[in-house]
């Protein structure tokens, strides 16, 4: 089971407190009207599915109940690090 | 009598002695026997029969990897545990096992015709042998194979034990307390931090257990033990578990162990859990979990009586047990000379020693001669006979890798040592990477991927000194009397006698895969390990391939001519070894499996009888039977008497949630297809509330009781998600609107009213509301008090009539449901469940989210593109309504359907066909979403989803169901009181 360091509540907590909550640093458009059929569906569907490092967003559901960011490895299932929303995309060093 | 036995030699306590029974047989034991060990003392070699082809079997280890000796350990109904390894058993007074995989019995076993004809089962015999004709296999081979292949029979009775789980934090956590492990501990435990020191065993020692000449700092073994253990015991941040096996390695250094309390005790009486499941986080781990010996693969080498050097050490030197009376020794490593020459010195006769090498040591040659043992150099074992035992075996001269001479040595025990495998399963759980060792033909830990360290054996590091000094991290340096561990070579295969093919020489003990299916395995193109493991099933019994991996890795290396690294090596994986569901599951059986929420009202439903379904994790009243009513007598009452008088529901378990904020109204008109920004206070609406995707999510009425404060209500199902789904918006989306989210679920309970009596029957109770039909109409919300308790009244309807919903916060649920039963008496009120609110707003077409939408359902397909603000320039899920396949021709619509026979019911999920001449496979059209039989219109009615419905009302269609195919008609949706002027009850 995985520590999960809430940026909210600046703790390692246990993994069975979080959910998953699907790619991080996609945002909903502003004007969805504006969109093409393609473009839309980019958005609603498209996901980038990488293996190594991707960001995801997180829920801390049975603590401090936000969203936030996360830098995850999905080949060693480990956190590099987490931030808080709306902070800047985390950067993958090479 | 017990003949076996070495009065001066062991640990059992010859104080305690004790009886068990296997087979129906009863034996004497000691205090401190494992079922093995006591078995030897009795000479029982003879404890299975194996998995395919029934071949007598007996011990080959004397530990956990034990491979063939699995029993049923049999404490009566509900404690009947198949497939426990003897060598693991501790014996107690009254022990009950069987032997498992014969018929009719051990000795005459009807299954070892298998053996005769082992040509049928090559390696994927399974796909191979089986696959004609087709019809058989459900019929014919399987179950012949399911009866005659195997291992103990699972068990039928509900378990009769308690299982217990714990959390555990230590900053050092160290897995296995042979002479590595306690030099850990020791080196550990000197510093502040917390330490657990685990053993899988009920004695801490592992391999010291086996050896007490050695000599430790000058101490003999056994004394340097206790010392060791007592200091151990008196350090306040040490934790000793015995019993206790770590079975998994997970992330960031979180392990489980389960500790085994009862299975070794007679009294059970006491009430303790049977096993605990700890669930340990460690800042550090520290694996000392040794190393297994391998065994060799030769023909008939898994005749009972052919055991592991090791495992004859092991029975000698903690059990006083003899393996035999006259035992020879098949080494291809120096390691066993130790054992051989503790057993000469032990008074047994030795047959001798065939060492595959060439040379060994001037040292081992000298101690040998002083026993009068007789070394056999560059010979090997070429074959065992013996019935259910070994009686002698072939030796045969080996040069230039082919069989020169071949003569018969008498024995009753055969040793063998194929050299050391480093125990690196939990190394290989947590992830860590590994490299091969070419001295020890095995692979040992490379760069770990937790905080862990490896030491001793399990490390590929041999010889107590080194083992220990490495286990002490180099703060302490031991002196110990051992000479040097030795080395040894790895043969994997050897030249056979005659024809190769027919040479049964054993690699995985447990499933009976030998060395010729691994070799045809590679021929028939595996070349994988993972591959061949798969075809050949070696390594895939419950021990997984801990005595057999390497040798089977080595021979199919050797097939391929390939070195073992280019082949790969199998992946471990949890548990270490076989764990109960027991240890699993924990406490959370029956009753608290899963959570069971349950309303204010729930014990008054209970109390009066109500039939309970499961909506969700929540229990609610499905029916109200009265005077032996079945569930359609109950709902037709219960129907007939909302409709015409009163009826009462408890709405609790929908789903509630306060918007509160300066922006309330602007957040909601964003989540919902509704337009809010203009609802007055106090009024109410029906929201609907779409996935970005633009299908249906969720709908509930929602009040606006003030400017900047909503009351929502969602469906029993959805609140968690819909709540989760509007915090992220909120979050993530939307962090400039000013906006608070509550669940308030579980704060109030919900009493619905429905009926033309409903008003009638609260206006005495209720203050500081009017509530004539002019000041709080239909779709409105009013704040006040009622029987002197606050609360929020909604008049609102999901049964067509004239309806209200109390909310009152949740601790006076019960006694306002009570109070407005009592009083309801007048108007004949009844109570009334899930059933008969489906019924009653089926009839007035009124959808439920989940039950006639699936996921992919627009507010279109379901006629309810009213409920869309078409002004709103953006809400969720609005872009989505106007992607093309939601836009498109031939989606499935809402309708309602009438057939034909008024007295048919529909079955819900029956498929719908446009022509019931059509030939199959027939086109199908649509399916039955809701079907009811409505008591108050007197027939039955449903709703389906149906493509291109909405423009086929009044056309007929048909619905093939068990044995015939009815005919309906396609009609609206709404069934009863199409104006809804039942709504307006004066």
């Amino acid at each position: 089971m995985l520590l999960i360091k809430c940026p909210y509540c600046q703790e390692d907590r246990p993994e069975i407190e979080f959910s998953y909550s699907g790619e991080a640093h996609i945002a909903r458009p502003l004007n969805p009207d504006d969109l093409s059929d393609e473009e839309w569906a980019e958005y609603l569907f498209i996901r980038s599915n990488r293996r190594g490092l991707h960001h995801e967003r997180w829920l801390h559901a049975h603590g401090c109940a936000r969203f936030f960011n996360a830098l995850r490895d999905t080949v060693s299932d480990k956190f590099e690090l987490t931030y808080k929303m709306g902070e800047p995309k985390a950067q993958v060093k090479k | 009598m017990t003949l076996h036995r070495k009065p001066e030699y062991g640990r059992v306590n010859r104080g305690k002695p004790i009886n068990f029974s296997f087979d129906g047989k009863i034996y004497s034991a000691f205090d401190g026997d494992s079922l093995a060990s006591a078995l030897l003392a009795h000479g029982v070699h003879l404890v299975g029969r194996s998995f395919k082809y029934h071949r007598p079997r007996g011990f080959v280890a004397a530990g956990p990897e034990e491979p063939n000796a699995l029993v049923t350990f049999d404490r009566g109904p509900g404690r009947v545990t198949p497939n426990v390894r003897a060598t693991t058993l501790e014996v107690f007074d009254g022990l009950v096992a069987h032997s498992q995989n014969n018929w009719p019995s051990l000795t005459f076993d009807m299954g070892a015709v298998n053996d005769l004809f082992y040509m049928l089962f090559p390696a994927g015999f399974y796909n191979k042998t089986f696959m004609w004709p087709k019809s058989f296999w459900d019929r014919v081979y399987e179950p012949a194979i399911r009866k005659m292949a195997g291992l103990g029979p699972a068990p039928i009775d509900e378990d009769a034990d308690i299982y217990a789980s714990q959390y555990m934090h230590c900053e050092t956590l160290i897995v296995g307390a042979g002479p590595a492990g306690i030099a850990a501990a020791l080196a550990a435990s000197e510093k502040p931090g917390r330490v657990i020191l685990v053993d899988e065993q009920y004695e801490f020692g592992g391999s010291l257990l086996s050896t007490p000449n050695m000599v430790i700092n000058d101490i003999p073994a056994w004394q340097w033990l206790e010392d060791s253990l007592a200091i151990l015991k008196a350090r306040e941040n040490v934790t000793l578990l015995t019993r206790t096996t770590v079975i998994g390695y997970y992330h960031e250094n979180f392990l489980g162990a389960v500790e085994r309390i009862t299975d070794h005790e007679k009294d059970l009486s006491s009430h303790k859990p049977r096993e605990r499941l700890y669930k340990i986080r460690a800042g550090e781990v520290v694996l000392a979990t040794g190393a297994i010996e391998r065994p060799l693969v030769f023909q008939s080498n898994d005749r009972p009586g052919v055991m592991l050097a090791s495992a004859a050490h092991t029975y000698l030197n903690r059990y006083g047990v003899v393996v035999g009376e006259k035992i020879a020794l098949f080494t291809c490593h120096d390691s066993a000379y130790e054992v051989i020459f503790d057993l000469a010195d032990a008074g047994i006769s030795i047959a001798g020693v065939i060492d595959v090498r060439d040379q060994v040591s001037e040292t081992i040659i000298a101690a040998a001669k002083a026993r009068n043992i007789e070394i056999l150099t560059g010979t090997i074992v070429s074959g065992t006979s013996g019935k259910f035992r070994v009686s002698s075996l072939r030796a045969s001269k080996i040069e230039d890798g082919k069989i020169t001479s071949t003569w018969e040595i008498a024995c009753d025990c055969l040793l063998m040592c194929g050299g050391w495998t480093p125990s690196i399963h939990l190394f290989s759980h947590s992830k860590g990477s590994l490299k091969w060792r070419e001295d020890l033909g095995a692979y040992i830990p490379d760069n770990p991927n937790e905080n862990v360290i490896s030491v001793g054996a399990c490390n590929g590091t041999f010889g107590l000194r080194k083992i220990m000094t490495e286990g002490a991290g180099g703060s302490t340096e031991y002196q110990v009397n051992a000479g040097a561990f030795g080395s040894g070579i790895i043969p994997a295969t050897f030249p056979t006698e005659g024809d190769p093919a027919k040479v049964k020489a054993f690699v995985d003990f447990q499933n009976d895969v030998t060395e010729k299916d691994i070799n045809l395995a590679v021929r028939e193109g595996l070349k994988s390990i993972e591959h061949v493991k798969r075809y050949t099933t070696t390594g895939m019994a419950t021990d997984q391939g801990k005595t057999s991996n390497l040798n089977a890795l080595q021979i199919a290396a050797k097939a391929v001519y390939k070195p073992v690294q280019q082949v790969g090596l199998t992946t471990f994986r949890p548990p270490y070894t076989p764990t109960t569901f027991g240890a699993l599951v924990g406490g959370k059986d029956g009753h608290s499996f899963h959570v069971i929420r349950k309303t204010p009202m729930d014990g008054w439903a209970e109390d009066h009888g109500a039939v309970f379904e499961p909506v969700a994790l929540w229990r609610r009243a499905r029916y109200f039977p009265r005077d032996g009513e079945d569930m359609l007598a109950a709902v037709n009452r219960e129907c007939l008497t909302t409709r015409c008088s009163l009826g009462i529901f408890d709405a609790s378990t929908l789903g509630k949630v306060e918007v509160i904020g300066p922006d309330a109204a602007e957040f909601m008109n964003r989540m919902y297809t509704n337009p809010w920004l203009k609802l007055k206070p106090g009024s109410c609406r029906y929201g609907l509330m779409l996935g970005e995707d633009g299908y249906i999510m969720d709908d509930g009425v929602i009040g606006r009781l003030a400017e900047n404060h909503f009351h929502v209500t969602t469906t029993t199902g959805g609140a968690p998600r819909v709540f989760r789904m509007m915090e992220d918006y909120r979050q993530t989306e939307w962090p400039e609107l000013d906006v608070w989210l509550t669940s308030t679920t579980e704060q109030w309970a919900v009493i619905a009213l429905n009926g033309p009596n409903a008003r009638k029957l609260i206006e005495p109770f209720v203050e500081g509301i009017d509530l004539s039909e002019e000041k709080f109409p239909h779709m409105a919300v009013r704040e006040g008090r009622i029987c002197g308790v606050e609360t929020r009244l909604f008049r609102v309807s999901f049964s067509g009539e004239l309806g209200f919903e109390i909310n009152v916060p949740a601790h006076y649920g019960r006694a306002l449901w009570e109070t407005l039963f009592i009083a309801g008496q007048k108007y004949d009120i009844t109570p009334y469940g899930t059933e008969t609110m489906h019924v009653l707003r089926a009839e007035k077409g009124f959808i439920i989210v989940g039950q006639d939408t699936d996921g992919t359902v627009t507010p279109m397909d379901v006629g309810m593109s009213w409920a869309i603000g078409k002004k709103k320039k953006d809400f969720v899920g609005k872009r989505s309504l106007s992607r093309p396949d939601i836009m498109a021709e031939g989606r499935k619509q809402l309708v309602g359907l009438l057939t034909d026979d008024p007295n048919i019911v529909l079955e819900e999920g029956a498929q719908l066909i446009a022509n019931p001449e059509q030939s199959i496979p027939m086109d199908m059209i649509g399916h039955v979403t809701s079907s009811y039989w409505s008591a108050t219109l007197n027939r039955s009615i449903a709703l389906a989803m149906v493509k291109n419905g909405h423009a086929l009302t009044e056309s007929n269609v048909y619905i093939p169901m068990p044995g015939k195919i009815y005919k309906a008609q396609v009609s609206k949706c709404v069934f009863y009181d199409p104006n809804g002027e039942r709504l307006n009850v004066i």
